[in-house]
């Protein structure tokens, strides 16, 4: 397993693992996430399929950064996820995978998360002087606009999100 | 040739009527095609539904060539100052087709990113729900909308025509004056227009 | 194309000019804007603008339930919405942990096929448009009908049909689906050999898409392709070979692959990928009159609905029924991601679930999203016809790349 061979090159670098429904995972801290990137892009893992993140408003680091990778060789899939606080910048993955490029822009326009070492780190779904990043959890669905919601009934309200409301 | 009476080949009608007559039935389109309410106008002009008969077979993507804007599809709050443009840009006479619920009314998208419906931006003629709205159910909304142009006067300009224009004005002004971008003013019009309780800001 | 040029830059740069591709412009692949830097014909940099059809579906997904997320996925590539349909049940089910009927996972590939085909059929329809060939795109279009009366036929919708559900299917085919399905198996080789005879030894058309394009396989990778794109660069991947899903490991089918990537290959590996999945089609009915009638959709009323005449007979139905209304199906907690092979390439869902009625986070990898940001590099230094031809051979569809 991939994951048994990351923490048997680079101890201390991962914070957790598991595997789910044949998904394996890896918690990975920040300032090693680079050593692991290498090390797995020597693996074979040389598909970065996606980058994206998930806002979790009350952990602190509120952001999990959430990458996959898929090795062509092997058709493994790894996912590492980096746990990153508000406005704490992540390094960009730009200069070894040119997938990055969009990817990272759009997580920096949809969360606010920042890369550095991006080479343009615009906002690329949303218009330049949007006010705010969507994806937020405290981003209202609805943008501020009071049509949007008019007479819709309770399944778009936040409380229907849990399962005993 | 035989001989051929001036009640044979003369026929006196009003100005109005045959100007109508002459524009229902040459409607050329601006597919202003953005989502899957294309794809059911491409079959619309495919062999099978074949909106040629129409008149309408003469595609036209430029605004300055075509009379009918059929908006094809989900306007979001991001291409809604390019939609106004494109309408600014058509020259009169012109209409509006709202195809689809996207376009009419936002449609399933109830988000921050989507407009809900074209008519908070541009005046619109005929609205053909769906999603998408199978082919013949546009040719009916198309067939609605030469029905509504029968039913025109050619004095004077629109009013609806005039208000998009002095709206279109103040939006500009207003881009000129606060420095955003064209995005934001019109989101910004829209909102202030919502919580005013009006629906369009032209 | 309908380029709005503005005034000539006032960079002291000689000729060079900038141009507007879109955001309306007649190339039909749903809204984009390029920004084209041009000396004479020549560009310079083009700098693709996206987001005009980001209508906010993930986080629209955060607010709605699993099975309410399925029309949303049909929007997504509008051009194959099924395949979007099967991608995300499939993600969702991983999650759960659960398979559909054998009955369904047949209909599922042949549902699947079908809008590959529909799919490969816009894509090489609209190219040709593009680049000026008509009447390819009236021969394909009429064969897309026919595909679009077996979809009405299944699920009532001839584009949106939101036809699985989370455990399996909403329905089982009528009976009147064989016969028509048989007819169009016999139809659309002609068309597709109609199709060829119309473009493959083409000269105006090997002109306009040989060389132009081009991508190794290993500046592919990088960029993040998948799907036909990255066949035709001459990386044989496919998730239907190598990570099969729903038994398709057990059909008998051929992966093209071409060499170059530029778009003549990629409108080959298009061509005939068509023609397996006719091959599929094949089985998949040959396999259904096998395993006969059955089930279609799980029988555990905690995830599927219950049928209506249990609903209306037994106590225990209908609770069943409105806690799944109500309430929505109980979801362990956890992530995952499931992945299909699209028309386009890899289609991604990544779900993130902390138990309640709705997804914590909802993301969809869309393939044709790593394909388009390549846009760059793909016409960098070649005229602007050049990007009309790549931007129809990389089939974007807005839907998916925006959501």
């Amino acid at each position: 397993m991939v994951t048994e061979r990351i923490d048997a090159q680079l101890p201390g670098a991962v914070l957790d693992r598991h595997a789910f429904r044949g998904d394996e995972t890896v918690v990975v801290a920040g300032e090693r996430f680079l050593e692991v990137v290498d090390f797995i892009f020597g693996e074979g893992f040389q598909l970065l399929v996606d980058v994206t993140a998930v806002d979790l408003e009350t952990r602190d680091p509120r952001f999990d950064v959430v990458y996959h990778f898929l090795n062509l060789a092997s058709q493994a899939r790894l996912r590492i996820k980096l746990p990153v606080a508000e406005a704490a910048p992540v390094p960009s993955l730009v200069s070894r995978f040119k997938s990055a490029d969009w990817a990272e822009r759009e997580v920096f326009d949809l969360f606010g998360i920042p890369f550095e070492g991006h080479p343009n780190l615009k906002r690329l779904l949303m218009w330049e002087d949007f006010p705010g990043h969507p994806l937020r959890k405290d981003f209202p669905l609805d943008g501020g606009d009071p049509f949007c919601s008019q007479d819709i009934g309770a399944s778009y309200a936040p409380e229907a999100r849990t399962l005993n409301p | 040739m035989g001989n051929l009476t001036l009640d044979d080949s003369v026929m006196t009608t009003r100005l109005d009527s045959v100007v109508n007559w002459a524009r229902k039935n040459s409607l050329w389109p601006l597919p202003f095609g953005t989502a899957c309410c294309a794809i059911e106008f491409m079959s619309m002009m495919a062999s099978r539904y074949d909106f040629s008969r129409f008149g309408a077979e003469a595609l036209r993507f430029s605004p300055r060539q075509s009379d009918m804007l059929l908006v094809l599809g989900t306007i979001t709050n991001k291409q809604a100052p390019v939609l106004r443009q494109i309408y600014a840009q058509m020259a009169e006479p012109k209409w509006v087709v709202a195809v689809g619920v996207c376009a009419s009314s936002g449609g399933m998208y109830r988000t921050y990113a989507t407009l809900q419906g074209i008519d908070r931006v541009v005046p619109v003629d005929v609205y053909v729900p769906g999603c998408p709205p199978r082919p013949e159910t546009m040719i009916y909304g198309v067939m609605e909308l030469q029905k509504k142009i029968t039913r025109e006067t050619l004095m004077g300009r629109k009013e609806h025509i005039e208000r998009f224009y002095q709206s279109l004005a103040r939006q500009e002004e207003r881009q000129r004056a606060q420095g955003l971008s064209s995005h934001q003013v019109v989101r910004d019009m829209v909102l202030e227009a919502g919580a005013a309780g009006a629906q369009q800001i032209w | 194309m309908a380029t709005t040029p503005a005034p000539a830059s006032t960079r002291p740069d000689g000729d060079r000019m900038i141009v507007n591709m879109g955001p309306s412009h007649p190339v039909t692949h749903g809204t984009l804007h390029i920004v084209l830097e041009l000396e004479g014909e020549f560009i310079v940099k083009a700098t693709p603008n996206i987001g005009y059809l980001h209508r906010g579906v993930e986080k629209l997904g955060e607010n709605l339930s699993y099975q309410q997320f399925i029309p949303l996925t049909d929007r997504l590539n509008y051009c194959s919405s099924l395949m979007n349909n099967v991608g995300y049940t499939l993600a969702v089910e991983k999650l759960l942990g659960i398979q559909d009927p054998p009955r369904s996972q047949v209909l599922r590939v042949l549902c699947s096929e079908l809008a590959r085909i529909g799919d490969h059929l816009v894509c090489i329809g609209i190219n040709a448009v593009d680049i000026g060939a008509f009447t390819a795109f009236l021969y394909l279009f009429k064969e897309r009908e026919t595909i679009y009366d077996l979809f009405e036929m299944m699920a009532g919708q001839r584009l949106h049909s939101s036809f699985t559900r989370i455990g399996g299917l909403f329905r089982d085919i009528p009976a009147e689906f064989e016969p028509l399905c048989e007819q169009f198996l016999e139809s659309c080789p002609r068309t597709v050999d109609e199709m060829e005879s119309l473009l493959t030894h083409n000269p105006i058309w090997a002109d306009r898409t040989k060389g132009v394009g081009a991508i190794t396989p290993e500046n592919a990778i990088s960029w993040g392709y998948t799907g036909p794109c990255l066949r035709a660069a001459g990386v044989p991947q496919d998730l239907r070979k190598a990570q099969p899903y729903l038994g398709y490991e057990s059909y008998e089918f051929d992966i093209p692959v071409a060499t170059t990537g530029d778009i003549y290959d990629r409108y080959l590996v298009r061509t005939e990928e068509m023609r397996q999945s006719l091959r599929i089609v094949r089985q998949c009915l040959d396999r259904l009159r096998q395993i006969g009638p059955g089930p279609v959709i799980i029988e555990d009323y905690k995830i599927a609905l219950p049928p209506k005449e249990k609903v209306y007979t037994r106590m225990e139905s209908l609770i069943h029924h409105f806690k799944l209304i109500m309430h929505g199906m109980e979801m362990p907690v956890g992530e995952v991601y499931g992945a299909t092979e699209a028309a386009n390439g890899e289609l991604g869902f990544y779900i993130v679930s902390h138990g309640a009625k709705s997804p914590y986070r909802i993301h969809v990898r869309p393939p044709c999203y790593p394909i388009f940001n390549s846009f760059d590099e793909q016409v960098r230094g070649r005229i602007i016809a050049d990007a009309v031809a790549v931007l129809g051979g990389m089939n974007v569809i807005a839907g998916e790349l925006d959501r």
